[in-house]
This record gives structure tokens, C-alpha cells and sequence, in this order.
């Protein structure tokens, strides 16, 4: 029995290669049953999503699976197999537990730690257990990826900080502000990256937007899309101190705001502090400004040099995560290899003897005049209570497992929740 | 007896300690934060204190703060009371790291100083002698707390203009939080300090019959209490915040210190720590 991965990413394979290959949510429930049929494996799982392309399965003997699951994908993309067997990478056993973590951990992401893939990997998983196409392992694989998932999320930094001009400046206004609920923001120009950030903005709650643009459609047409209010170009000086954030981004050759009027602005606002953000090149914003108490001004290159920063952070971070990773997959083998026969029939026994020497003890206790003899004879017969009751299911386990079928086993331990996990689930 | 009450001190001094170790590494530490042990030790810390000083008062049969020793464990026990409350209304996640080392201080120090019990003389006995201490050491809590979270923002105000963004940055709160917890310690200390020298006033005038005497302590109180009224008046009046209230504060924390302990240690006069 063994666990196989076999796809590709957007490290292996160009978007060309990867759209072609890629597989609908709708199609999905029919094409797993194909790939179960067509890949002989007893449980089946496809995560597609724009970055990847993935077949997670369990196979009895790794002979020639490989091939089988190649030929899958050309069959069903009707595409030659030499157009994408270069860019595929397959993995199985401890290889393939590790990569399903580390994808579900997003730290095989295009931007490590970006929080879409583990909900994609979710819904996968949703899908192929609808269609009971997953079982034992896969649940278990799935769920066990899930919580390190969220364990690296929360144990490491990886996601926390922004990667993104952007959701920098966001970042940075809320150490300025705290929160940034009543604040007012002023768009100067409506490049495509003051747009985002305005957007970012707005979804933290600031209360209103201004827009200014030199054609005042433009700006007007912005601010219907953020309900807040357009002004015409040659006013917008005279609102500078109604407001707490500023983006500029317009295409002046020479700086349009200076310190003298932002001195102004800061004094009719009472210093209360103003937060700007200079996306144009060439800058919009003299870098006087600074100099001014109360007021803060970051332009481009701060912006990227704080995402680099951050960036430089999470992949630090990816190191601590990689060794979380790491952790769990051997913990994960260990209790495969439970799955086996052997361990389980022990267990099996233990627990068997466990309940029948509980149940002993209990009757025992209610007797007052019993001879030594007469209990070593209970106790016999509670022992052979257990053999006998145990002697066909494992010798069935035994039989089956000389032919190479390891599925009894895992449905033993089901049934008789032989899994330290599963009981704390189930008591 | 002693025994319970310095039991109790140095459970408190290992609070603190605790606390300041915690906040350090609070403040230092990549990784996002569950659990804020750092306040915990501190409010732990101040509870053993509170107990310390409720005992100290039994057995004095007065509210225990008449010499030094008391004096610095008072201050202590009442700076981390107002660290809690101010916490209550402006949660500020690694304040507790600036505060702990001054509560570990002031904790050593007193217990460092001669602790017997000074017999009061009965000239100084009367009502308005406790509400005049309790009401100037709070206020100065209060005022000391500011200080110290102007502290914190000088430096985070600092780190920003330089743009960098890496580090303790990242663990420090936001300015605007910052300024306006500094600035609710002011409203805070200030009128208790006010009421705290017009008590004394009272006071004094039953004591020795004049409501000021121009003593090192009533004078170093007088320039303090000019200071953060000037500083009051600054923030509600003409827009002083940010790095000019944060200087002003400062340097109304240095008044402070000298009039709480430079005064006694260097200048004489009525209010000398009982001399022996």
C-alpha cells in the first residue's frame, strides 16, 4: 500500500502547460472515478487550481503506477504524453505525505504563505469525499494536512506581514493610527496602484475617500466606485487637512505638494498625524515633507523596501515551517506503518484482554469468599473467551494480508478504534 | 511578622522579575504572540504587593508609607496599579516590558533600604496626612506612566521617519495608541497631583499653622505641577502632541523623580524621610 503524487506547478510547468491540463470543479466527481478505475487505486484525490495540477492517490504496488497515472492525464486532456512528461514530478510514500503538507502549508506557493491554496486544497478534498473516492488514509492524509497547515500559520510568521506595495502602506497606517476606522483618505491621481491600495483601505473601514484627478470624470467615476466624493484638481490643497491619508500617484513632472502647505494643513488639523503615500516616479511629494513632526511620508522605494523586508521574513519563517513540516510527516509514516498487520493484530489483543480483564476485576470485586482456585479458573476462562472470539478475524487478517491486501486491517482498526486520535474523537 | 511582609515584597520583586524577562521577550521575538505573560506576572506581582503593603499598614496602625523603604515600595505597587487600569482602557501589548524594569528597580531599592517601622510623631498624625501621600504618589504613578509610554513612543516615532520597519517595530504599538495613552495618564495624574498638594496644604496648615513653607519638596512640587500644567494646557489648547508633548513629558518625568527622591537625598527639609 502506498501513498502517490504525481502534478505539476508553476515551478515545473509553464501556465500554457498547466491550463491544458487542468481540471474543472464540475468534471471533477466523474474524473475521479475514471482515475480510480483507469490508475487502480483504491482512493483518489485531484487538487487543479491556476498554480497546480495534482493527483494524490493509494495504489497497492508502485509497478508501473507511474505510467498508469500519466497516461490518465493524456487520455482524459487528449493531449501527447511528451507535451508535459518533462515538466511532472511524481512523488510516493514519505515524499508525497511531504509534498501534500508543504503545498497545503503553502510553502510551495509562487508567494510562500498566501492563504488561497489551503482552502482549494479544502474544497478538493470536499469534492472527492462527496464521491467517497477518498478513504482511511486520504481522510486522515487530508486532515492531518489541514492542522499543520493551520499549526504554521499560527506557530510562524509566515503570512503576517505584507508582500504587496499596497498592503504595505495599509500595514504602516495601522501603526501610525491603531485603527483605521474614522479616517479620511485622499486619492491624487488614479494610477492602478493607488486604486489598490485605496481599495485595501476601504476594506480596513476608513469612513470616506476623496478623489482628485486632473480630468475630473476620471476622478469622478473613482470616487462613484468608492461612494466617497470627487474634487477638482485645482482645489484639492484646500481639503488637505480634512484628511488623514494621503495616495498620490499622478503623472507631474515636478513635486505638487511641498512642506509649506503640508505645515499648513498640520496646523489647521491641530498635528494630528497624516500618513503619505507617494506612489508616482517621478515623486509627487517633496521629500521635505518628512522633516515635518506629525507627519509621515513614505514613497515607492520605502514601500519596496519594506516588502522586501517582509519577504526576506517569511522565508525565514519557511525554514522554521519546513521543519514543522518535517515533523509531522514522520509522525504520519509512524502510523501508517501501524496500519500494518502485525501491530494491529497486537493491539488488537491488548485491547481485547484490556476489556475482558476490566470486566474480571469488576466481578471479582463483588465476590467475598472466593478460593484462589476458583479465580485463577475465571481468569482462564476470560482468556480464552478473547482467543477464541479473536481467532478468525485474525487469521481472515492473516490470510489476506499473504495476499497483499492491507485493507482489512485499516477497517479492524475502524471498527475497533484502535487509533489513540480516533478514540479521543469518539469518548 | 516582618518575615510575611518581606515574604510577600520579594514574591513581588520575583514577579517583577519575571515580568521584566517576559516582556523582553515579548518585545524581541519574531513570532506573534497568544498569550501576554508579561502582564499576567505583573498583575500577579502587584496583588503579592498590595498584600505586602495591607500588612505593613496593620502592623503600623497607619497608612504604611513614612520612610523611604515604604516610600519606594508604595511607588512600586502603585505604578503597577496604574499600568493595570491604564491597560483596561488602551491595551498596549509591550508596554509591560518598559514598565517591569522600574517596578524590578524601585522593588530591589526598597528592599535594599532599612525597613523597620518609623514611629510618626504626633505632630504629623491626622486624616489629611494619608489622603495628601495616597493622592501625590498616585498622581506621580499616573504622570510616571505617561513618561514612560512617551518613551516608547519617541521610539517608535523614530523607527518610522528612519523607515525601519523591521524588528521591535513590529512589536511596538502604534503611535496614535501611544500618544493617546500617554495623554490619558496625564489627565489621570495631574488632578491627583493637584489635589494631592492642596491636601498637603490642608495638611500643613493644621501641622504647623501655614499652607506653604517653602520647604526643597513643596517648591521641586510647585515646578512639576507647572510643568504638566503647562503640558495639559498644551494638549488641550494649542495641539501639542506627538514628539513635543512626548519631550515635555520627559522632562516633567525627570521633575518627578528629583522632587520624589532627589530632594530627600540631597536637599533637606519638612519632608525628609524620617531621619535615622
Amino acid at each position: 500500500m502506498h501513498i502517490v503524487a504525481l502534478g505539476l506547478n508553476h515551478q515545473t510547468a509553464p501556465v500554457a502547460t498547466r491550463e491544458r491540463l487542468a481540471f474543472k470543479a464540475e468534471e471533477l466527481p466523474e474524473v475521479l472515478q475514471r482515475l480510480k478505475d483507469e490508475a487502480q487505486l483504491s482512493e483518489a484525490l485531484i487538487l487543479s487550481t491556476c498554480n497546480r495540477v495534482e493527483l494524490y492517490g493509494i495504489c497497492n504496488s508502485l509497478e508501473s503506477c507511474h505510467e498508469r497515472l500519466i497516461k490518465f492525464l493524456a487520455d482524459f486532456h487528449q493531449i501527447e504524453i511528451a507535451d508535459f512528461a518533462d515538466n511532472l514530478y511524481f512523488h510516493t510514500d514519505s515524499d508525497a505525505i511531504h509534498h501534500g503538507f508543504r503545498v497545503a502549508s503553502s510553502l510551495d506557493s509562487m508567494v510562500v504563505g498566501e492563504p488561497q491554496i489551503l482552502g482549494q486544497f479544502k474544497d478538493a478534498f470536499a469534492i472527492a469525499s462527496a464521491e467517497a473516492s477518498t478513504g482511511l488514509i486520504l481522510n486522515r492524509f487530508m486532515h492531518r494536512s489541514f492542522f499543520i497547515a493551520k499549526e504554521v500559520r499560527t506557530q510562524t510568521k509566515i503570512a503576517s506581514n505584507a508582500v504587496s506595495v499596497s498592503f504595505a502602506a495599509v500595514e504602516l497606517a495601522k501603526k501610525i493610527f491603531g485603527d483605521l476606522n474614522d479616517m479620511k483618505v485622499m486619492l491624487i491621481g488614479a494610477g492602478e496602484m493607488c486604486e489598490l491600495a485605496a481599495r485595501h483601505f476601504i476594506n480596513q473601514g476608513v469612513e470616506q475617500v476623496l478623489v482628485t484627478n486632473r480630468t475630473l470624470s476620471r476622478a469622478q467615476q473613482l470616487a462613484d466606485e468608492f461612494s466617497g466624493i470627487a474634487l477638482p484638481f485645482d482645489i484639492f490643497r484646500g481639503h488637505l487637512d480634512q484628511v488623514d491619508i494621503i495616495l498620490s500617484s499622478t503623472g507631474a513632472p515636478d513635486f505638487i505638494i511641498g512642506p509649506d502647505e503640508m505645515a499648513k494643513a498640520l496646523k489647521k488639523r491641530r498635528n494630528r498625524p497624516m500618513f503619505l503615500i507617494d506612489i508616482a516616479v517621478p515623486r509627487d511629494i517633496d521629500p521635505k515633507v518628512n522633516e515635518l513632526d506629525n507627519i509621515y511620508l513614505f514613497d515607492v522605494d520605502d514601500l519596496q523596501d519594506v516588502v522586501t523586508e517582509n519577504l526576506d521574513q517569511r522565508r525565514n519563517e519557511a525554514k522554521h515551517a519546513e521543519e514543522l513540516v518535517s515533523r509531522e510527516v514522520e509522525k504520519f509514516e509512524q502510523w501508517l506503518a501501524s496500519l500494518s498487520v502485525t501491530p494491529t493484530i497486537k493491539q488488537l489483543r491488548e485491547q481485547v484482554l484490556q476489556i475482558g480483564n476490566q470486566e474480571l476485576n469488576k466481578t471479582l470485586a463483588g465476590f467475598s469468599d472466593l478460593s484462589p482456585k476458583d479465580e485463577q479458573r475465571l481468569k482462564a476462562m476470560v482468556n480464552a473467551i478473547s482467543n477464541k472470539f479473536l481467532h478468525h478475524p485474525i487469521n481472515y487478517l492473516k490470510v489476506k494480508n499473504d495476499n497483499g491486501d492491507t485493507m482489512p486491517a485499516t477497517t479492524i482498526r475502524e471498527i475497533f478504534k484502535l487509533d489513540e486520535e480516533d478514540k479521543k474523537i469518539n469518548s | 511578622m516582618t518575615t510575611i511582609y518581606l515574604a510577600l515584597l520579594s514574591g513581588a520583586l520575583g514577579l517583577y522579575t519575571l515580568s521584566m524577562v517576559t516582556g523582553f521577550f515579548h518585545l524581541f521575538q519574531p513570532r506573534p504572540q497568544k498569550t501576554l505573560w508579561c502582564k499576567r506576572f505583573i498583575l500577579a506581582g502587584a496583588s503579592l504587593h498590595l498584600l505586602a503593603f495591607l500588612e505593613r499598614c496593620f502592623q503600623a496602625q497607619t497608612l504604611a508609607v513614612t520612610n523611604l523603604h515604604e516610600s519606594l515600595s508604595f511607588f512600586a505597587l502603585l505604578l503597577g496599579l496604574a499600568f493595570l487600569l491604564i491597560g483596561r482602557k488602551i491595551p498596549l501589548p509591550t508596554l509591560g516590558a518598559f514598565i517591569s524594569p522600574l517596578l524590578v528597580v524601585f522593588t530591589l531599592w526598597a528592599l535594599a533600604t532599612t525597613h523597620t517601622i518609623s514611629p510618626q510623631p504626633p505632630i504629623l498624625r491626622s486624616f489629611w496626612l494619608p489622603l495628601h501621600v495616597l493622592l501625590s504618589f498616585a498622581g506621580n504613578a499616573f504622570l510616571v506612566l505617561g513618561c514612560i509610554i512617551s518613551v516608547m513612543y519617541l521610539l517608535q516615532e523614530h523607527l518610522i521617519k528612519k523607515k525601519q520597519i523591521k524588528g521591535i517595530f513590529r512589536n511596538l504599538p502604534a503611535l496614535q495608541k501611544l500618544d493617546e495613552s500617554s495623554y490619558l495618564c496625564l489627565r489621570c495624574g495631574f488632578p491627583l497631583l493637584t489635589l494631592g498638594i492642596i491636601s498637603g496644604s490642608v495638611w500643613a496648615s493644621f501641622a504647623w499653622g501655614s499652607h506653604w513653607s517653602w520647604d526643597p519638596k513643596e517648591t521641586w512640587s510647585l515646578i512639576t505641577w507647572l510643568l504638566f500644567a503647562a503640558l495639559l494646557h498644551g494638549r488641550m489648547n494649542s495641539g501639542w502632541r506627538g514628539r513635543k508633548a512626548s519631550f515635555l513629558t520627559i522632562i516633567g518625568f525627570a521633575a518627578i523623580m528629583f522632587t520624589f527622591l532627589g530632594v530627600n537625598l540631597m536637599l533637606s527639609g519638612l519632608h525628609s524621610y524620617a531621619a535615622h
